[in-house]
């Protein structure tokens, strides 16, 4: 884009000029518009506040753990107990937890993510149906997580218990499964929609090409679209693993909220987000307070590595 | 560091509007505990249309209330805890616990028919341990002759947030059952040897109706207005007491310390409901620091003393346990201390 516009004001050196600026000026000295260096450092301060954000939120982030960070160290990373009564904080239940919750939720979504983009993306591009569908998954999209967490302690938990009980395990209800359940109807919405723009976005010329050498239309998908737009899906799945990562309330009120290493799919367990929701505000105490600033620092390091990996798939599978 | 000033910049902005705004009508901040905050709204919205202060109250649980009055953001702090050692020491000045109402933690159940039951002390430790793992087991059965126990496993329900009421119940806990003292301990989250945890007395109201044969503590006011089973408990003169406002308020007869920095669970009283705790208000015992104006003191002091006494009449049609006596002689006391530039602020 910068190139473009510098070589753009090159040819319009000599006369062209003046009055451009002229004009310029006049518009300028009119409030309508900006001259064009003030635009561009509008949105060069975008970008980089962006940045800045970034870095910011880490930053203090460490800086408010570095009292836990120094009193706790690696324990703080494989300790199993979290025990705020003897000062002892070890996070490892909390980085299972929410590393499992959350590629479950993704395995579950894209059973369902991916067959609905390529529907609204290639089998049903228009009309009634598709755009209906597509304003459901926008909706399911806005409902706010709480709902979710509602919805499923009516309805997963119940159906999980009688599960349970048919197989003899503790009837609790809550625990891993009806988190990852309920969080892969709520990243659903996000790996579908980008799942089908990018569907939607493989060139006409090659799906014709392959229709037009006797191809069917799942042969087309599967060695058409799918090889094409794969990197496009994958990081619609990656945004929706970001969510999945960072949910609190959904998942606070399914998952159990136990401090223990989970032990089977039916455990109750806890997630990193959620024992900050739920412990930051009655934490008294300097260790405690840096411990649950810690956690958050941890969920923030995850997401980005997380992230970065995705990106580096992303690059590495992309077509063109 | 970050947190705290942002606090202040927050508080300062709130204090600019307030005094450039009203000019005469005075606001006081307080931050705290959740648990008084249903009388508290009651009794600052009358408070404000008897005398025109008006009382900005904002329930962010005890913690969160203890760290503001520290970072002096507050001009007084709510808490359902005694401030800890640790806590007395950040605040650098003394700062008084004066107590405005009892609350008690009753045990509720979720078993077929949910019959009236009594359990005690350490049969209610043993539980919560993970040790007593059967409704059936001996010891609830031969405690409760003639109700039906059915034969089920237990699971047992805490509270996955921090909260005052794990405080109470664990401090009770604390003290009947030496295991619990050494294994898990006193304060607003644990680690719990068993059990699912729910958020908010709701969170853990909703995991017990909904899973069979579970056993959980909710505040007596939230069991009490969602009729709720919960147990009798026996204290510890060896009566069995049911828990009710009446019984939570008779927990405070006792001999009560001068600062009232006091923990009303298994006390001596003959019948007092065992698991039971007061919310206090807490505010700097010298108040003059930063720039307080005189008439905000004797604003904030005039509110204490109202919420002390008059107030109290608005403690029980909401369920909360009003003072004792005694405990209402000493919460005057108290009041009469808070100085203002070394003279009291009471005449």
């Amino acid at each position: 884009m910068l190139e473009s516009t510098g070589q753009m004001i090159q040819p319009m050196n000599r006369a062209d000029q003046e009055t451009q600026a002229q004009a310029a000026r006049l518009r300028y000295r009119a409030g309508l518009t900006l001259s064009e260096p003030a635009f561009r450092k509008i949105l060069y301060l975008a970008g980089v506040s962006v940045l800045v954000l970034l870095i910011a939120i880490f930053l203090s982030l460490l800086f408010a753990s570095l009292p836990s960070i120094k009193k706790l160290g690696i324990r703080f990373l494989i300790g199993r107990t979290w025990d705020p009564v003897t000062s002892q904080f070890g996070a490892l239940p909390f980085l299972v937890g929410t590393l499992v919750t959350s590629f479950l939720a993704l395995l579950i979504s894209t059973f369902f993510s991916i067959p609905i983009s390529i529907f609204l993306g290639y089998y049903y591009r228009e009309g009634k149906a598709s755009s209906f569908v597509k304003t459901v998954i926008e909706l399911l999209a806005g409902v706010p997580s709480v709902i979710y967490g509602f919805w499923g302690l009516f309805f997963f938990i119940p159906i999980i218990r009688f599960i349970e009980v048919e197989l003899g395990a503790a009837p609790y209800g809550v625990g891993i499964l009806a988190s990852s359940l309920i969080l892969a109807v709520m990243i659903i919405p996000y790996s579908a929609s980008l799942g089908r723009e990018v569907i939607n976005l493989v060139p006409t010329d090659l799906k014709e090409a392959a229709l037009s050498l006797g191809a069917t239309r799942f042969e087309v998908v599967r060695k058409v679209i799918l090889p094409y737009a794969r990197s496009g899906i994958f990081a619609g799945v990656l945004l929706s693993l970001g969510r999945a990562l960072g949910e609190t309330m959904a998942v606070t009120m399914l998952i159990g909220n136990s401090n223990f290493l989970p032990t089977s799919i039916f455990s109750p367990a806890n997630t990193m987000a959620s024992v900050i929701a739920n412990e930051f505000t009655e934490a008294t105490g300097a260790v405690y307070l840096s411990s649950l600033v810690e956690l958050a620092l941890l969920l923030f390091v995850v997401t980005t590595v997380i992230n970065v990996i995705g990106k580096v798939v992303i690059i590495k599978t992309s077509v063109t | 560091m970050k947190r705290t000033t942002i606090c202040l910049v927050a508080a300062l902005t709130l204090l600019a509007i307030a005094s450039s705004g009203m000019a005469k009508e005075q606001e006081l901040i307080g931050a705290g505990a959740t648990f008084p905050y249903p009388l508290y709204s009651k009794m600052f919205d009358v408070y404000s249309k008897e005398y025109g202060t008006k009382v900005n109250y904002q329930a962010i649980g005890s913690g969160g209330g203890i760290r503001q009055l520290i970072n002096k953001t507050v001009d007084f702090g709510g808490s359902d805890a005694v401030m800890s050692e640790e806590d007395l020491k950040a605040a650098q000045a003394p700062v008084l616990h004066i107590p405005t109402v009892a609350g008690a933690v009753v045990v509720t159940y979720n078993i077929s028919g949910n019959p009236s039951i009594k359990l005690a002390p350490d049969i209610v430790a043993d539980i919560f341990l993970g040790k007593i793992k059967k409704w059936s087991d001996p010891r609830i059965v031969s405690a409760n002759a003639g109700v039906k126990i059915p034969d089920m496993a237990i699971t047992v329900v805490h509270r996955s947030d921090g909260s005052g009421t794990t405080n109470i119940f664990a401090d009770y806990l604390s003290k009947v059952s030496n295991e619990w003292k050494e294994k898990v301990g006193t304060g607003t989250s644990l680690n719990w040897p068993v059990g699912l945890g729910g958020k908010g007395n709701p969170g853990v109201a909703g995991l017990v109706q909904q899973t069979p044969g579970s056993i959980g503590y909710v505040e007596l006011i939230y069991a009490l207005q969602n009729k709720m089973a919960f147990a009798d408990i026996k204290n510890k003169k060896g009566n069995w007491v049911k828990p009710s406002i009446a019984s939570t308020s008779k927990a405070a007869n006792i001999t009560l310390p001068d600062n009232m920095m006091v923990s009303l669970t298994d006390t001596d009283a003959a019948d007092g409901y065992p698991v039971a705790g007061f919310t206090w208000i807490l505010m700097y015992k010298e108040q003059q620091y930063g720039d307080r104006a005189q008439d905000k003191v004797d604003e904030l002091v005039k509110l204490v003393w109202w919420m002390t006494h008059q107030g109290q009449k608005y403690a029980e049609p909401m369920e909360y346990a009003p003072l004792s006596k005694a405990a209402a002689d000493k919460a005057e006391r108290l009041i009469k201390a808070v100085t203002y530039g070394g003279k009291p602020v009471m005449k």
